[in-house]
């Protein structure tokens, strides 16, 4: 579903982000990059969809090359679905047109098909009824379920998740990865995830990336990532974050 | 002393001032805002988002006229108008403009690069992740700025526009120098007719400053209650 090949990416000349990154994700797999800050993870992840460029190498999604010229990226984007750090929802649209938005204008949904998915999500991430309300009216935890059911309303054919619990309060986290765990074990979606839940990671994921200074040093299935990391740099990571 | 002012001369004339005279200031101001914040937001977005040939002769032609007086371009514009319309429709002779067209004319190009300068900034005070966000669900670049930028952008900005406003609805007193029936225009006739210079300046100047007062007090509050919450970033 995803292929990334021998991907690099420069900031300037002297400043290399990604260093030959080659990983995929197969469908219906759960695939979980982890690391320290700073370590590309995010923007390996902003590669797949054409939000960051890159120099060298290539990224398929569902068989089209992200970094082709001819490729057009808007089209590709509304079947890949992202969901951010902070949110990002439209502050001046309601819940209901935060997910209408690019159902009408991109999917040319009528505007009743477009409410009717709307709402039919927002009840699956637990947030029937606010669909009037918006985004400021919601805490932390409602905002990314509805930036979740938001990038479900596209109908994806695989999801990508950029740090989506890192800036929320923490008893607002397993709501969020609540919505991840049934969309992983219910629907058989395709994900991609950036974070740093490793009991997520170890609960959902099939395999887990581990990336440092722009290199993935490590893929495993997260079973065997779990138990015994192969490389010293993953050893260390781990038993920093496990260690409380 | 101010037995030999005659104030009733406001009375008397108050029709022709503003039916004709507030009319004229209150609809070149109005209609040059409106062309003016239509302009000045394709400016901005040419500059910010254009190809980059475009976006420069975007950028000169926004710098050239801030960097001109305003009286002047009024003038120029009175004078060149007819002969550019002669220029655009091949006809053999200058085509009268007439004086409201001419300045409205000339306070839509000239305010468009203000208001484009406001704009400019309000598009910048988007932050970055809500254009990830919008590109993230497949909005292509323009639908980007028409759903998500400017919208955000205007609530943001509208403060400012209503004070840019005001200082147009000033301006359009410069209107003078082309004999421009406007406020001060009409006034000023009146005034010279009658030979009551000082009532009926005091009267226009009343006038500009109730209706400043008025608009900045809702500018003021506009500003209290447009501000939008943002997720930190």
């Amino acid at each position: 579903m995803i292929e990334i090949q021998h991907v690099d990416k420069w900031y300037n000349p002297s400043l290399q982000v990604l260093k030959d990154c080659t990983t995929s994700v197969a469908k219906g797999e759960v695939v979980v990059i982890c690391g320290p800050s700073g370590s590309g993870k995010s923007t390996l992840l902003k590669c797949v969809n054409g939000l960051e460029p890159f120099q060298r190498g290539s990224i398929a999604v569902d068989g089209t090359l992200v970094n082709d010229r001819k490729t057009d990226l808007p089209r590709l984007r509304a079947r890949v679905g992202m969901v951010f750090q902070h949110f990002e929802l439209f502050p001046h649209l309601t819940v209901q047109d935060n997910l209408c938005l690019a159902q009408q204008k991109v999917l040319r949904r009528s505007r009743d098909a477009a409410v009717e998915t709307s709402t039919r999500l927002l009840g699956r991430v637990g947030l029937g009824g606010y669909g009037e309300k918006f985004p400021s009216e919601l805490s932390g935890g409602q905002q990314q379920r509805v930036a979740i059911a938001r990038a479900l309303a596209m109908n994806p054919v695989a999801m990508l998740f950029d740090e989506p619990t890192s800036a929320l309060d923490p008893e607002m986290i397993k709501e969020v990865l609540d919505v991840m765990v049934q969309l992983a074990n219910e629907d058989g979606m395709t994900m991609l995830v950036v974070t740093h839940e490793m009991g997520f990671a170890r609960q959902v994921a099939d395999r887990i990336v581990f990336m440092d200074q722009g290199q993935i040093v490590e893929q495993a299935s997260s079973g065997e990532f779990f138990a015994s990391p192969r490389s010293q740099r993953a050893q260390e990571f781990l038993s920093k974050i496990l260690a409380h | 002393m101010l037995d030999s002012f005659d104030f009733d001369v406001i009375r008397r004339s108050l029709g022709h001032l503003l039916r004709d005279g507030l009319t004229f200031t209150l609809k070149l101001t109005a209609l040059a805002t409106l062309g003016g914040v239509v302009l000045g937001t394709l400016l901005a977005v040419l500059r910010l988002r254009g190809p980059a040939f475009i976006g420069r002769i975007a950028a000169l032609y926004v710098n050239a006229m801030r960097s001109l007086p305003l009286v002047l371009v009024i003038f120029w514009f009175f004078f060149l108008a007819p002969y550019i319309g002669q220029w655009i429709v091949h006809a053999e002779r200058p085509v009268p403009v007439g004086i409201f067209a001419s300045s409205l004319l000339t306070f839509t190009l000239f305010e468009a690069a203000y208001f484009s300068e406001v704009v400019r900034a309000g598009i910048q005070s988007i932050p970055q992740g809500q254009v990830a966000a919008a590109e993230a669900v497949g909005l292509s670049p323009a639908q980007v700025m028409r759903y998500v930028v400017l919208p955000q952008a205007f609530r943001n900005m509208l403060p400012i526009m209503l004070t840019q406003t005001i200082v147009l609805f000033q301006d359009t007193s410069l209107v003078y120098v082309i004999s421009a029936p406007d406020l001060l225009g009409v006034a000023s006739q009146v005034a010279h007719r009658d030979g009551r210079l000082v009532e009926m300046y005091v009267f226009v100047a009343a006038v500009y400053f109730g209706i400043s007062l008025l608009a900045s007090s809702a500018a003021g509050r506009l500003q209290a209650r447009s501000a939008l919450v943002h997720p930190p970033t």
